[in-house]
């Protein structure tokens, strides 16, 4: 079983997390901290395994994680799951948002916390694997996004104007933002000038034609 | 086009990430979002109804507030209401909410539980998958009791869709593994069993975990899935990589299903019937040969999926382990791995061969790539994969290549890492004692292990090699010689002082003639007192008594260390250990490592080759004498020591000893007692040593002396009379509810004057401040004569704690002022909330609380006769289940509770033993958090 599902950058901000068993909201944060304790700490070759933290089930628990550019997505399973088949899965997960979000990057899980959700609940339900077939997965969001269109027709045309204004003002290409824009928040402000919401749609802008997401390095690496 | 539209965000949600995003400090972030709370709840309380957009809005915002760690403690009820939208994105958010911040509040879920109804009989698929959806994910019982049996109809019904057959899958897994008690096997059971022929392979996905889960609880009733799961397997393996479509991850047809098949293989023995095994094993055959094929992709994924089939079917290889054959081929295909230059395939290759190893026909084979695991331990760069190689050469460690395994382990030891130092010092402890041909190699390899890392090497190993010592003549004069001359070296590990006290004290004499040792015998006296280790003085005293003549003065000294133990008994030999379950063995089965299989069986063999291991021809006499006479556990004082000591710290280590003491029945046989003198003696010994000093005591001076039996009169109930005298009734009526509790005190003037001045303090002390929150309201300064006034309590559980709470009360009675203190009667059991379960997840869960730490247990005479409606009645009014046919003995009693506290959930198991005949009872507690066992075993020691 999938005892949890945790999304946070290199930073330890968690981007997206799943509990499949009740904890309080206290020990849930302590888990992300504890999990992005131990999973940072390890070098970029070494195994992609580590027997679980003290506070998510022990040591019949496995923290299964990959690492994409900006983000990490750990699994934490307990002995029952294959734990190459858990990479697998969180690679048909990261695949599925990048088809879903068009060349996905943190901004997109920042933005669409809600939309992670759904497209994890296609996949993965109270722990257990649903579905492992991508195109079916997408199929169920399509159709979930034709719904949604269907019934926000108006809000929908009002916002796609604002968008469509952002995208066509950043045009310009820089991909020196790739790797620190989506993560530094407190700490690196540099690269973030105190802005509005519209200078982050320019910003993503220049991310997504930089065409550095996680899933490319990722590609790329391996 | 990207399945996510862009164009469909919500501008005052983008607006607000940006500005936490741009918050500059931790404190303005905070400042921000309490600003967004204030205005989300002044929206969802405001007069103007919220449109759907608008909701959709802020329990968005909601949910990432959430996600940085804030709590949210409203809009729940806003939710429920998206719940009954008929617009889709509403309820879809309203399920989000509900599924990512459930709250167990019982009013809610009722009314969560009816939107779920009305979207199950929708008959709209979406609807229902998003209703299925949020049972799965909250899972609480009532959610099942509402549920469990619609959802199996949902499932097996003809006409159900594809999608929602998924869900109602999982779904009714997730009831059933939450109130397996509530889903009734039935007609829908052997239906479900035929959908692993599903056309939909997302239907056999999602069913083959509910069959998987189901068939490990009721093996006979699922035996038909086997032939199934059989077939399905034979179809995907045998497919061209484009048979199967979608479900073809990078060249490989359905790995994931593949994987599950094969897992769902394993609860069942290898098939029966002949046509279904050869089918089968072909399957095996054609997996492993499939991993020697050249790959069809270089992408690490077409790998990863490959070898997630391979390792899953050598799984299945080795749980049958009756196919010497596949065992072989599995063995060579590991051994393959084990070189691979991908880190993972290592280090489950490495986890395989574990598993392996214990099988006869393959434990050769895994032997010869030994070379290749010593070299893994000396050169990974990862240490999870260098632990699983410490793993293997454990388990793969035999006669033929003990000292070679040993060696290689000790000279890890200096390097390794510190986090698993203990665990490989148990090992080769463990590995030296079981594979010791001559006891010589033992003692030196234990010494160097204390040389090496004496500071991992625990208490249990250093007992155990005084043990295998004491009860082996023919290795004594080695090992005095041999701590001798290791205590020479300019600095020696504590732990080797021990031992060389402990060896030296009693076989000192056999080298006493040795001519080296005169000289040295005054170095050595001098260690103790620059050690100041009185255990070491001790020994060596006594060994001077024995050897040297002149020791008046040290003489004089030992008995004042020693005054309550006799100096007969301090000088008398050691009587030899009873042999036992090492406990080492014992520890390193706590610990619960992936190593646990050959650990169960290494004791195996250890139980046949039970008398090479230093039994002794003496120690089975007193072991048995011990055991004949004495049938009360209590009596079991070796057992006791040997078992009760694991992964003690210090402290621990001190009570238990101490245990040792009290534990000692006065019927026990001679042999018993003689046997409690000598560890009164070296319990002594330990304690000082251990620089521990007497348990810590109840509590600080109570404050009325009868406090705590007044105390324990409320463990089990609410109201009542807390105390009484001739002139003032105090009377107690509480109601607790989750962590939070209500007492009604009742203070009655008992004469016929008023009394003056009349006031109560409540005050927590100590620890018990930041534990407990008590609050109480002022009372009236005049109590008339005859009247009795009230006062309301609010009880706030905030952790668990051990102390009860003070109540002081003073006031003036014909001038004279009275002033009591006295314990209120809140203990940590009256935050109980009862938890049914069933006999297997009970003693699952037991399993599971296994540290030592964790359990509590007292064996106690019956102070108040052995009736059992009233032990029920007792245990129904501690505030957990009582559970009927969960123990395979009928006389014991067994609870479950959870202990709420603001901070976290106290999962609770009690098992109370009772015996009729010694009218004895036996109670056992078992909590996720070691504090609690203690205080509720104390507690409830009070009550029988």
């Amino acid at each position: 079983m999938i005892k949890a599902i945790l999304i946070f950058n290199n930073h330890g901000k968690p981007r997206l997390s799943k509990f499949y068993e009740h904890f309080n909201e206290d020990i849930e944060q302590q888990i992300i901290r504890e999990t992005f304790h131990l999973v940072s700490k390890r070098d970029e070759n070494v195994c992609n395994f580590l027997e679980g933290g003290m506070l998510i089930g022990g040591s019949d628990y496995k923290l299964i994680y990959r690492h994409y550019a900006t983000l990490y997505f750990v699994f934490c399973v307990d002995s029952s799951e294959s734990e190459l088949g858990i990479l697998d899965l969180i690679q048909v997960f990261v695949e599925t948002l990048d088809k879903c979000f068009e060349n996905v990057c943190e901004l997109d899980l920042i933005f669409h916390v809600d939309k992670v959700h759904h497209i994890l609940a296609e996949m993965v339900m109270g722990g257990m694997v649903l579905e492992t077939n991508m195109n079916e997965i997408i199929t169920q969001v399509d159709l979930q996004n034709k719904m949604e269109k269907s019934e926000f027709f108006p809000f929908f045309s009002l916002f796609t104007d604002v968008y469509l204004s952002v995208y066509q003002a950043g045009q310009v290409d820089t991909g020196r933002y790739c790797r620190s824009t989506c993560s530094c928040r407190i700490s690196c402000k540099e690269h973030e000038p105190p802005g509005n919401a519209q200078k982050h749609q320019h910003r993503r802008h220049k991310h997504k034609s930089a065409k550095f997401t996680f899933l490319q390095v990722a590609t790329a690496r391996s | 086009m990207p399945a996510v539209s862009k164009g469909d965000g919500m501008r005052g949600l983008a607006v607000f990430i940006s500005d936490i995003r741009n918050c500059k400090s931790k404190e303005a972030e905070i400042k921000r979002i309490n600003k967004e709370l204030a205005n989300i709840r002044s929206k969802f309380k405001g007069d103007k109804a919220l449109d759907g957009y608008s909701k959709k809005k802020y329990v968005c915002k909601l949910l990432f507030i959430f996600l940085l760690g804030h709590d949210i403690d409203f809009g729940h009820m806003e939710a429920v209401n998206l719940l009954s939208s008929n617009k889709y994105t509403e309820k879809q958010i309203g399920y989000l909410f509900i599924s990512v911040l459930v709250n167990s509040n019982s009013e809610l879920i009722r009314l969560i539980n009816n939107a779920i109804k009305n979207d199950l009989s929708s008959r709209n698929p979406t609807f229902m998958c998003l209703a299925l959806h949020c049972i799965a994910n909250v899972g609480s019982r009532e959610m099942a009791e509402a549920f469990a049996s619609e959802i199996p109809r949902i499932l097996v019904a003809g006409d159900t869709m594809d999608s929602v057959k998924q869900s109602a899958a999982l779904c009714l897994l997730r009831l059933y593994k939450t109130s397996p008690d509530l889903v009734l096997m039935g007609e829908w059971t052997s239906r479900v069993v035929h959908l692993l022929n599903d056309q939909h392979m997302g239907v056999v996905t999602a069913a083959i975990s509910l069959i998987t889960c189901l068939s490990q609880k009721n093996p006979d009733e699922f035996k038909t899935c086997v032939s199934l799961a059989v077939s399905r397997l034979s179809r995907i393996v045998s497919s061209a990589s484009t048979d199967l479509q979608d479900y073809t991850y990078y060249f490989v047809p359905a790995p994931w299903l593949s994987c599950k098949l094969l897992r769902l293989l394993q609860c069942y023995p290898p098939p029966e019937d002949g046509a279904v095994k050869g089918r089968l094993v072909e399957c095996l055959e054609t997996i492993l040969n499939k991993a020697q094929e050249p790959p069809k992709s270089k992408k690490v994924q077409h790998s990863n999926a490959k070898n997630a089939i391979l390792f899953e079917a050598i799984s299945l290889i080795i749980h049958y382990d009756s196919e010497p054959n596949l065992l072989v081929r599995a063995c060579n295909q590991l051994g393959q791995f084990l070189q691979h230059r991908e880190t993972n395939l290592r280090y489950l290759a490495l986890e395989s061969m574990c598993t392996l190893a214990s099988s006869e026909f393959s434990h050769e084979a895994v032997k010869t790539h030994i070379e290749t695991v010593i070299n893994a331990l000396k050169t990974e760069r990862d240490v999870s994969v260098r632990q699983r190689a410490a793993d293997l050469l454990y388990a793969m460690c035999d006669r033929s290549n003990a000292k070679q395994i040993v060696a290689e382990m000790l000279s890890y030891l200096e390097t390794a890492d510190y986090s698993i130092r203990e665990e490989m010092v148990l090992k080769v402890a463990i590995l030296a004692e079981k594979y010791a041909v001559d006891y010589s190699w033992y003692v030196d390899t234990i010494l160097n292990l204390i040389r090496i890392a004496g500071d991992y090497v625990s208490e249990e190993v250093w007992y155990r090699v005084i043990q295998i010592v004491i009860n082996r003549d023919d290795v004594q004069g080695y090992a005095a010689k041999t701590v001798f001359e290791a205590l020479q070296a300019p600095a020696c590990h504590e732990n080797m002082v021990k031992v060389g006290g402990y060896i030296l004290g009693e076989f000192g004499n056999l080298i006493a003639e040795l001519p080296f040792s005169a000289p040295c015998s005054s170095t050595f006296s001098q260690r103790p007192r620059r050690l100041s280790k009185r255990c070491c003085a001790m020994s060596w005293l006594v060994h001077l008594q024995q050897t040297v003549h002149n020791s008046d003065q040290y003489y004089v000294q030992t008995s004042e260390v020693v005054s309550p133990v006799p100096q007969a008994t301090v000088l008398e030999e050691m009587p030899p250990f009873p042999e036992r379950e090492s406990s080492i063995l014992a520890k390193l089965k706590k610990k619960k490592g992936p190593g646990a299989v050959s650990v169960t069986e290494l004791e195996d063999g250890k139980r046949e080759g039970g008398e090479l291991n230093g039994g002794g021809e003496r120690g089975p006499e007193t072991a048995s004498c011990v055991s004949q006479s004495t049938p009360s556990p209590s009596a079991d004082l070796l057992g006791i020591r040997s078992v009760a000591p694991v992964g003690a710290s210090l402290s621990s280590a001190g009570s238990l000893l101490v245990d040792v003491f009290s534990e000692a029945g006065p019927a026990a046989p001679s042999a018993a007692v003689n046997d409690d003198g000598f560890l009164r003696y070296k319990a002594v010994l330990w304690l000082s040593s251990c620089k521990v000093s007497a348990p810590p005591s109840e509590d600080p001076a109570p404050p009325l002396s009868e406090a705590d039996e007044l105390l324990d009169k409320f463990v089990c109930k609410n109201n009542g009379v807390l105390f009484e005298n001739q002139l003032l009734q105090i009377g107690i009526k509480s109601e607790y509810r989750q962590n939070l509790g209500r007492m009604y005190l009742f203070y009655g003037n008992k004469t016929s004057v008023q009394f003056a001045s009349f006031t109560t303090t409540v005050s927590c002390p100590g620890e018990l401040q930041p534990q407990l929150n008590v609050q109480s309201k002022p009372v009236e300064p005049l109590v008339e004569g005859g009247a009795q006034i009230q006062q309301v309590l609010n009880i706030e559980c905030i952790t668990d704690f051990s102390e009860a709470p003070l109540l002081n009360i003073k006031f003036r009675y014909g001038g004279a002022l009275q002033n009591l203190t006295l314990k209120l009667p809140v203990t940590i059991n009256k935050f109980f909330q009862p938890t049914e379960m069933a006999s297997q997840d009970f003693f699952q869960r037991w399993k599971q609380l296994s540290q030592p730490q964790q359990e509590a247990q007292k064996i106690f005479k019956a102070s108040h006769g052995m009736d059992t409606e009233v032990i029920k009645a007792k245990l129904l009014g501690l505030g957990m289940a009582l559970l009927d046919n969960v123990d395979p003995n009928p006389e014991n009693y067994v609870c479950a509770g959870v202990i709420q506290t603001k901070g976290q959930q106290v999962g609770c198991l009690l098992r109370l033993e009772p015996n009729a005949q010694a009218q004895m009872y036996r109670l056992t507690l078992r909590c996720s958090k070691d504090l609690v066992s203690r205080r509720l075993c104390e507690l409830l020691a009070q009550q029988f």
